[in-house]
């Protein structure tokens, strides 16, 4: 079935098309009422914000309108960019160099292809045991020792988060559920929509009613009061979606759950991995939201997750 | 790539950089904005870039290199380095001519990337010669990491550069003093 017959992903894309609309209305609205400097700053970088989303938008629904392909393409690119972003920050030296050049234009290269072509078995442990065993041995041919293990486990760990970890979203295209073959493609969207707008409902939140930090040392801009009304709101976002997918009313609410909670904790570790190199943002690639890896953050842990309680349950 | 001062248009320049990787010239080269891009020369060393034909090639043709003899180990004997050093900068003086610009790496050769090395005199020698050029700073940080030295295939990190202030002239600074100045502007946008 080819995706433009699915009537269900079209108002998915014409829903999406809406919600970009109301908040370029919203920002606008912003614009005129908002006088105070600072309040001014927060207005600019949420129309910036929302610039960026209709371009990311777009992006998401070419990939997902070309079916298995384009998503496969466009997580490569993504994986790409955000290793990119992570080891521009972290402290690898000259004699990583040729572990780095695999790790680029093999090892992300391969995980997708097996993706693409869906061999699962392999696809689930290439990185973590052989891109793992490969990047140690490759460090001790180029024979230095300081910092080893350091240098070798923060390879390794940017493997594992921005290539390994992000794959298994497009990975959800190559699962087998009785009943809905054909129609993975939405359950990317669930996943991709409920991650990427809990975030949106956290910031919001946190921005409105936002007092308490959760995490002060870590994240100041994180707040219990933005973190449950984000979550409510996304288990209520999810739950509404409940019929794109193969899961019932309840089961949607609860994979809603898990999707939030778990992007919670995976923009929490992330951002621990910033304070500790000493930076904001990962990158500048996109306006308004700082790097890829701040962008995609909150996937690498949801997806994992989502990816594998769906294949164990459905 | 960051502009500490929008360039004006049409005036003669050197940009002087540190320099960590053969991807150096190319980065400054590309983001130049185009007007001044086409008119921008890189100094390169003759005996790397006239080895091979594909070399020559790119050095004269894409590039327009100028192109000088630095001193071989081999050849330092045979040659008073001072001769050299004036030939050297009569070619840049040359490949200045009445409208072009000329990327130079004054440290001579590339570095760690820790930290910016001292300066060779030729660019204090090409501003005696031509002081109504404008000197640029320039500064490359990361590029060491996206291509070492004796590496063939880049790792596709983030790198920048930053164009600083140009530099005011000193009358009656000497050579040391000018060139310590010279570094310690490059070496400042590091820190910017």
């Amino acid at each position: 079935m080819s995706t433009f017959d699915d009537r269900e992903l079209l108002w998915l894309l014409a829903g999406v098309a809406a919600l970009l609309l109301t908040a370029t209305a919203v920002g606008q609205v912003l614009e005129r009422v908002v006088a105070t400097p600072s309040g001014r700053d927060t207005v600019d970088n949420i129309n910036a914000r929302v610039r960026a989303w209709w371009v990311m938008s777009f992006a998401f629904a070419i990939a997902v309108a070309s079916g298995g392909v384009g998503s496969v393409v466009l997580f490569a690119l993504i994986s790409f960019l955000a290793l990119r972003e992570f080891v521009t920050l972290s402290p690898t030296g000259r004699v990583d160099h040729a572990a780095l050049v695999w790790s680029f234009f093999l090892v992300i290269p391969l995980q997708y292809v097996l993706v693409g072509v869906q061999w699962y078995g392999f696809f689930s442990i290439m990185i973590p045991v052989y891109a793992f065993l490969f990047v140690t041995a490759r460090l001790v041919l180029a024979g230095e020792t300081e910092r080893f293990l350091e240098r070798a486990a923060t390879i390794q760990w940017g493997l594992m988060t921005c290539v390994y970890c992000i794959s298994y979203a497009p990975a959800l295209l190559l699962l087998d559920i009785k009943g809905y073959e054909g129609e993975n493609a939405k359950l990317l969207f669930f996943l991709v929509v409920v991650v990427q707008l809990s975030d949106v409902f956290q910031y919001i939140w946190g921005k409105l009613f936002g007092r308490h930090p959760i995490a002060p040392a870590i994240s100041p801009n994180k707040t219990w009061e933005g973190f449950l009304g984000g979550i409510v709101c996304a288990v209520l976002l999810g739950t509404s979606l409940w019929w794109i997918t193969p899961f019932n009313l309840w089961q949607a609410a609860l994979m809603a759950l898990a999707i939030a909670l778990m992007g919670f904790v995976g923009g929490l570790v992330m951002s621990a991995v910033k304070r500790d190199r000493g930076v904001k943002d990962y990158g500048s690639l996109i306006e308004g939201h700082g790097g890829v890896l701040d962008r995609v953050d909150s996937l690498l842990f949801a997806a994992p997750l989502f990816f594998h309680l769906t294949r164990f349950f459905f | 790539m960051r502009w500490a001062a929008a360039p004006s248009e049409d005036r003669q320049r050197v940009f002087f950089g540190n320099h960590t990787s053969h991807l150096d010239f190319i980065l400054i080269w590309a983001s130049l904005p185009t007007r001044i891009r086409k008119r921008a020369r890189p100094v390169a060393a003759r005996d790397y870039w006239e080895s091979g034909p594909i070399r020559r090639y790119l050095a004269r043709k894409v590039f327009r290199a100028v192109l000088i003899d630095r001193g071989a180990p081999g050849d330092s004997a045979e040659r008073d380095p001072r001769e050299r050093g004036q030939e050297a900068i009569a070619r840049m003086v040359e490949g200045l001519g009445r409208e072009d610009s000329l990327i130079v790496f004054p440290e001579g050769t590339r570095g760690s990337g820790d930290e910016v090395g001292e300066f060779k005199s030729g660019l204090y020698y090409l501003w005696r010669e031509r002081p109504d050029l404008e000197l640029v700073p320039v500064h490359l940080a990361n590029l060491n990491r996206v291509l070492p030295k004796g590496e063939f295939i880049p790792v596709p990190m983030i790198s920048r550069v930053t164009f600083g202030p140009s530099l005011d002239w000193a009358a009656g600074e000497t050579k040391e003093a000018f060139l310590e100045r010279a570094r310690r502007a490059v070496q400042r946008l590091e820190e910017s």
